[in-house]
């Protein structure tokens, strides 16, 4: 387990809030805010990728709204349409996509980034690519807060866990983003796997400054009228309540293991998610696709949080993992 | 939701590229409403309803002509009915449309009328054969054509209809076209743009407002969930008329 105490930075000292205490019947409102994998965010919860990242306008709404940091939809060095639709369907508990990465490349988003950057909140660009020099190249050609490196989407072709599965590609990628780039990096993992601490491991010896856990599960649904797969590429990727018990043990062996901090994401849909998801060892945590709730979702957990951190009087550091001091 | 079959009960030609299917079922949606259609094994396209039972699609690009070419008896899936569609509102309504925009009109006339509305309608066409519902809107009250060649009612765009009506006496104005006819009545009569209701169209890829495809500029206002039905003054200083994005994400020109 990391030492604490590295993850958070308290918003101020503590004589204000103990004077307001002081003056005041209630305790004063816990900080939300948070130093994770090299960024100072406001408070521990994000907009995912690949959700409502497409454009600066959408990206600076869910800033607004309250995100305290948000990751754009996966950039890569040629413009690609994605796939036919049908691009999502929903299922039992959640959503299965397959997107297929459409992106207009990196040579027309950097305009969205510094329109995303307007809404105040950290940008992170997700950026993928088939080879550790095409990820080093799009870092070197986007101006961002930070890259997240998706080497997990599971329903494109040569890229993403394609890539993300194999440990030693994991580490080389990572290495060679960090040697290309002079802002914080970090790596989402894919849970398609046998063994996502490998991966993890692989991040970190990569230099990576956090790791996301998780993207999407493989999944497919099947029209019973006609035998034919839904999506439009026959299988897809797995995301929202369904998936986050499996999220969270992910998180909490990422995190019990690795020193680098761990950014949780995979089915948070309400604070409770949230602070199941800290407790598992998650520094911040992120959203996707609660989305479908609206952008309300950022305020009601941000919300939530802070009220749970106040009724337990403990501190988002101390919440941090507390399942593994557990025994 | 999943998509549901549906079963194509007949197939209507309406003008050349322009058909109309009628569904296995009324889907009960408001006018200005929208569903997936999926072409099982091609593609899945939003398209709108021209009816409670019916969906009326000019043939476009590969998905809309596959959705021409379904026979009687074939059948779709669908997800919908999806998005915000027309409101009702005020005594007096103004209908302006535009080629196959007329389709969710004539729905919302249709309504409207029944709800004792009195409906005026402006349509707008290239040629007289592309004159489709016509007589649905006829049915509704005074009825105003424009063609782009003259061949029927007053020569020129639909913007040039507008002067054979007195905007001031509508309490209300709905409008669906090409985008670039919209702006350009919109433009037109921006000081009544608080009172016009716009349905549009963007590239839609999940239609449940999380992917962002559709966002407009500058508000991000995702089209497929809050739209497509749009107050014309939010769609005055955005993107709207100037430019919109593609399947890439990527900006590109207006068409129509």
């Amino acid at each position: 387990m990391k030492s604490d105490g590295q993850s958070y930075r308290p918003e101020s000292n503590s004589a204000i809030p103990m004077l307001l205490s002081f003056f005041c019947s209630s305790p004063p409102m816990p900080s939300l805010s948070v130093h994770v994998g090299g960024l100072d965010l406001k408070n521990p919860v994000l907009l995912a990728a690949g959700i409502l990242g497409t454009t600066g306008a959408s990206l600076c709404r869910a800033s607004r709204a309250g995100a305290g940091g948000v990751v754009t939809k996966s950039i890569g060095s040629v413009p690609r349409a994605g796939h036919p639709g049908p691009c999502i369907v929903h299922v039992d508990c959640g959503l299965i996509n397959a997107m297929g990465l459409p992106n207009p490349s990196y040579r027309d988003f950097q305009e969205e980034i510094d329109a995303a950057r307007r809404g105040g909140a950290p940008v992170i660009a997700s950026i993928f690519g088939s080879s550790a020099e095409e990820f080093a190249q799009i870092s070197r050609s986007l101006d961002a807060d930070a890259f997240e490196l998706n080497l997990s989407c599971p329903h494109a072709e040569k890229y993403g866990s394609e890539l993300g599965r194999y440990p030693d590609l994991v580490e080389s990628v990572t290495g060679a983003v960090k040697a290309a780039s002079n802002v914080p990096v970090w790596v989402k993992l894919t849970p398609n796997t046998a063994d996502i601490l490998e991966l993890g491991l692989a991040a970190q010896r990569g230099g990576a400054d956090a790791v996301v856990a998780i993207n999407t599960l493989k999944a497919m649904a099947i029209d019973i009228e006609t035998g034919y797969p839904i999506l439009g590429n026959r299988f897809g990727g797995l995301s929202g309540r369904a998936i986050k018990p499996v999220a969270v043990r992910a998180v909490y062996d990422l995190a019990s293991r690795l020193e680098v901090p761990v950014i949780g994401v995979g089915g948070i849909s309400s604070w409770e998610d949230a602070v199941e998801m800290i407790m598992a060892g998650a520094t911040s945590i992120q959203v996707g696709t609660a989305l479908l709730q609206g952008y309300g979702i950022f305020e009601e957990i941000i919300s939530g949080l802070s009220a749970y951190l106040q009724r337990k009087s403990i501190t988002l550091e101390e919440l941090c993992g507390m399942a593994g001091r557990r025994t | 939701m999943r998509p549901i079959d549906v079963t194509i009960l007949d197939v209507v030609s309406e003008a050349p590229q322009i058909k109309t299917l009628w569904l296995d079922r009324d889907l009960d949606p408001y006018p200005g409403q929208y569903a997936m259609l999926w072409i099982r094994g091609l593609d899945e396209v939003p398209m709108s309803f021209s009816g409670p039972d019916s969906i009326t699609v000019q043939s476009v690009g590969e998905a809309s002509e596959a959705l021409t070419s379904l026979g009687k008896g074939e059948s779709i899936g669908l997800r919908g009915p999806l998005g915000r569609g027309f409101t009702i509102l005020g005594e007096r309504i103004l209908i302006i449309g535009g080629g196959v925009g007329v389709a969710p009109l004539a729905f919302l006339g249709e309504q409207a009328a029944d709800a004792g509305r009195e409906v005026t309608s402006l349509l707008g066409y290239r040629c007289c054969s592309d004159m489709i519902f016509l007589e649905r809107f006829q049915r509704l009250g005074r009825t105003v054509v424009t063609t782009d060649d003259g061949s029927s009612g007053i020569c020129g765009r639909v913007s040039a209809g507008l002067e054979a009506l007195d905007i001031d006496e509508y309490d209300q104005i709905y409008l669906c076209g090409p985008e670039m006819m919209m702006w350009d009545v919109i433009s037109k009569i921006r000081e009544q743009a608080e009172k016009i209701q716009a349905c549009i169209n963007r590239y839609f890829k999940c239609a449940a407002g999380i992917c962002g495809s559709c966002c407009l500029d500058p508000e991000g206002i995702r089209v497929c969930v809050e739209g497509p039905v749009i107050r014309a003054d939010r769609l005055l200083e955005s993107e709207f008329g100037r430019y919109r994005r593609g399947p890439t994400g990527g900006k590109g020109p207006c068409r129509g």
